[in-house]
């Protein structure tokens, strides 16, 4: 049964891993600003020609 | 014959707006820009959006930001400063789709000494990080305008930064809601696996791990409701949070009792899961409004500095600075920033911002000119007699009344969860009283229950529920609210009081009409030619109804100030203006705004320019006088009270004349009468009234334009709602309390296990979220079918 024990370890790692990288993008700012990100992608970076 | 003059097909490659058939742009600033762009290869600008400017007809004033090379404006301004870099963050309100991101994002390409620039555009922000000895403030604050995205600085930059956004209510709901996942995850094999078939050691890990993943959620996520509740109790007020802390306290303590003691797995799934939702329910109800501030003051109409006049030489002075006594030169379409006298210049001053009225008005030399007009005519120049701070305009702010905070009466829902709590407290005590005498090994387990099961929680979602989506509703509709609280107050007001100017009149709402011989096409296209170079208003709405302007050149255009103006358009002389200036003989209709035309010397006949009313206005007041008491409070002269009492009934009172302190004192006087006034205006004279009123609504044209402070901003087109929004007040009232009337059910069945002592943790875990979902869903289904009846 101790197996049980090591898999719940895991999930719970993966879990808080997950809580971490969803504090992270709300203390990053990601959920600020929901316009720029999405079109600022779709410019191409070569638009220096003539 | 108007038609003809509208039938311009062609566009500005820049803005999109009408221009000559020969020409490629509609005004020279157009032009400029464009060129501007294509010398540096941004014409990409053009692509990502059809005609994405914004028209360039106003030229800027050539030393407009000056003030920014004073050393002090610009250290209060930047975020951050050494030797390489600095940051600054400017407010464009122009930015409004991907084509201006994209500029403004290679504005390195313009200014070489700039690094990076990000545009948030929710905010309308622009943060630009330069090289301070590359490149200045200034000159960047001039790039940005040469490509027509003038930044927006006021007053209000320098005193305070923008505050961070409080992200905390969203951290303590992911830590919630992750506890709560896991916690559910965890007791599933305890609920399932029925009694003795988990192994021992196995039983005890988990509900040690669920004891271990509940503290985060008791200790920090449930913060929101323990900060209120105490702030409650230290003033003396039972708020809705005391009776929902209690409960959690005691499902938690009751909790760890059983899974130290070995005798349950405790109820933390439950007390995690209602804290998730609550917290869900406040996130929704909390929802702003970005790009809209309700909290505006005179600082953030004014600008950051002024040009004083000194022995001759000009310089900017920052506002705080100017002293009774300077000189001020107040450049054409300038705000006043401070009460002085005029002593140069011609005065024509638009006071819209202040009392709401569209018409300006003329001063002499040596009148007194109020702070908060905007000049219309050329430069002039004011000697201040009092400092901006104590300027008629601002004293309005700054008066006792104002200071004091009105916190209002507390919500119907904290009086409501007073009595259930009472209630519940009661059928503890009493069943604490009963197995005291039958069995008392069942007093702790029956009372923790029926504390844990009988929580307002359902009274507390049911109401941040239904009020965060009744916000979201109006918001459909263009009626902007600061927050909860405005409903409720919305829904008990008895006496609705108008600023006639500018609220029940729309400011471009005039109506023309002509009156004379009919105008040939030419001579339609002159008219429309003349108008458009001039900024007078009566020129401007004979402009708007003759339609935009085909550009003729003009030759030897003059205007006289007050008279009208007169040029020749292909070799006709056309004038335009009063009655004695164009030589017509009659003064028609004494009182009405008319603008006469004179072609060739012969009098061809008149515009005549009458106050309209907004869409629907007399119907909707119609409506309201049958509900409300209704009273008006105009600051112009009483010319429209005719028209005005036919609309509004006989029992409302119209005063006219009045001044920004009289409409407070009006809205004083009708409360002490014990009457819940909402206000609804617009001008900045209004403010002291909005704010003074049970709930002040200001009205907006648009709601990216500045309003004064208030409870909520309703954009002008939808003014004839105000009934129905009203009624969606109320029912949202009704709504909270059937959806808290049928979340009884559910508490009286976990009351039925609760007395008895048996609630297992099993019939908390499903009671405790099908309530929840189905308050949610219900709330949800009510006020959305509430707002597709009422506000169709």
């Amino acid at each position: 049964m101790s197996v049980i024990i090591i898999l719940l370890c895991v999930s719970l790692a993966v879990a808080i891993f997950f809580l971490v990288a969803f504090i992270w993008s709300v203390k990053d700012g990601q959920y600020d600003d929901d316009y720029s990100p999405a079109h600022r992608m779709l410019f191409d970076d070569k638009t220096s020609k003539e | 014959m108007i038609k003809q003059a509208q039938e311009v097909s062609h566009q500005c490659a820049h803005c999109g707006e009408p221009c000559p058939p020969d020409e490629q742009f509609c005004c020279q600033g157009c032009q400029t820009v464009y060129e501007l762009l294509n010398e540096n290869g941004l014409c990409r600008y053009y692509e990502i959006n059809n005609k994405p400017g914004v028209a360039q007809r106003q030229p800027v004033r050539q030393d407009k930001f000056a003030f920014l090379d004073d050393e002090r404006t610009e250290r209060q301004l930047l975020q951050f400063r050494d030797e390489k870099q600095a940051h600054v963050t400017f407010h464009i309100p122009h930015i409004h789709c991907s084509s201006c991101l994209w500029l403004l994002e290679n504005l390195h390409r313009l200014d070489a000494g700039v690094q990076q620039t990000e545009v948030n555009f929710a905010e309308k922000d622009v943060r630009i990080i330069y090289g301070p000895n590359k490149t200045s403030l200034r000159k960047i604050a001039e790039t940005l305008t040469s490509i027509g995205y003038e930044p927006y600085i006021s007053l209000q930059d320098l005193k305070s930064r923008k505050p961070a956004p409080n992200r905390k209510l969203i951290y303590q709901l992911g830590v919630a809601g992750f506890c709560f996942a896991n916690i559910m995850l965890l007791s599933f094999p305890e609920y399932f696996s029925g009694e003795g078939h988990m192994e021992g050691q196995m039983t005890v890990v988990f509900r040690y791990l669920n004891l271990l993943l509940s503290l985060p959620v008791f200790l920090y996520s449930a913060q929101a409701f323990y900060m209120p509740a105490w702030k409650g109790l230290k003033h003396g007020f039972l708020n809705i949070d005391l009776p929902i802390v209690l409960a959690i306290v005691t499902t938690f303590v009751r909790s760890v009792v059983d899974v130290l003691s070995g005798s349950g797995g405790g109820y933390f799934d439950s007390m995690t899961g209602i804290v998730m939702f609550m917290l869900i329910g406040r996130l929704l109800q909390d929802k702003t409004y970005r790009g809209l501030s309700f909290d505006r003051d005179y600082t953030a109409y004014f600008p950051i500095a002024v040009t004083v006049v000194k022995d001759g030489n000009e310089a900017p002075t920052q506002l705080p600075d100017v002293k009774t006594g300077d000189t001020l030169l107040i450049h054409h379409q300038e705000l006043i920033p401070a009460d002085g006298l005029l002593v140069k210049g011609s005065a024509l001053i638009d006071y819209s911002f202040v009392t709401g009225e569209s018409v300006p008005v003329r001063k002499q030399m040596g009148e007194i000119i109020y702070a908060g007009g905007r000049q219309l005519e050329g430069n002039m120049e004011i000697l201040t007699i009092r400092e901006v701070a104590q300027s008629y305009l601002t004293s309005l702010w700054n008066r006792e009344e104002l200071r004091r905070d009105n916190p209002g009466k507390p919500s119907f829902i904290h009086l409501l969860g007073q009595y259930f709590t009472w209630v519940v407290l009661f059928i503890a005590a009493a069943t604490a009283v009963y197995w005291g005498i039958y069995d008392s090994a069942k007093i702790w387990p029956s009372v923790t229950a029926i504390l844990i099961i009988a929580c307002p929680c359902a009274l507390l979602l049911a109401a941040s529920f239904t009020n965060g989506h009744m916000l979201r509703i109006l918001s459909r509709h263009k009626l902007y609210l600061r927050n909860a609280q405005a409903i409720e107050r919305l829904a008990g007001v008895t006496h609705i009081v108008f600023d006639k100017t500018g609220t029940l009149t729309g400011k471009s709402s005039t109506t023309v009409s002509w009156h004379g011989r009919e105008l040939t096409h030419a001579e339609v296209s002159a008219v429309a030619a003349l108008t458009a170079h001039s900024q007078h208003p009566a020129s401007r709405q004979v402009r708007e109804f003759v339609g935009k302007p085909v550009v003729h050149t003009i030759d030897r255009f003059s205007e006289q100030t007050g008279q009208g103006l007169q040029g020749w358009v292909h070799q006709m002389h056309v004038q335009l203006g009063s009655a004695a200036y164009t030589g017509a003989r009659e003064a028609v209709q004494p009182g009405a705004s008319v603008v006469h035309v004179n072609i060739n010397g012969d009098h061809a006949g008149y515009y005549l320019l009458e106050h309209a009313y907004r869409k629907g206005i007399p119907e909707m007041l119609g409506e309201l006088q049958q509900h409300f008491g209704l009273t008006l409070l105009s600051g112009d002269q009483p010319g429209e009270a005719g028209n005005l009492r036919r609309m509004m009934g006989d029992k409302a009172t119209l005063l006219f004349q009045q001044q920004a302190h009289d409409k407070l004192d009006r809205i004083v006087q009708l409360q002490e009468k014990g009457e819940k006034v909402l206000m609804i205006g617009d001008g900045l004279n209004d403010a002291g009234a909005l704010r003074q009123s049970d709930a002040g609504i200001s009205l907006t044209e648009d709601s990216n334009n500045f309003t004064p402070a208030s409870d909520g901003i309703l954009e002008a087109s939808q003014l004839h709602r105000l009934p129905a929004f009203i009624r969606m007040s109320r029912i949202n009232k009704r709504i909270i309390l059937i959806a808290f009337l049928y979340s009884i059910v559910y508490n009286l069945t976990g009351l039925f296990f609760a007395v008895q002592g048996i609630l297992s943790p099993l019939t908390a875990a499903i009671l405790m979220p099908s309530s929840s979902i189905s308050i949610i869903l219900l709330t949800w289904g009510m006020s959305e079918y509430a707002g597709r009846k009422q506000l169709r």
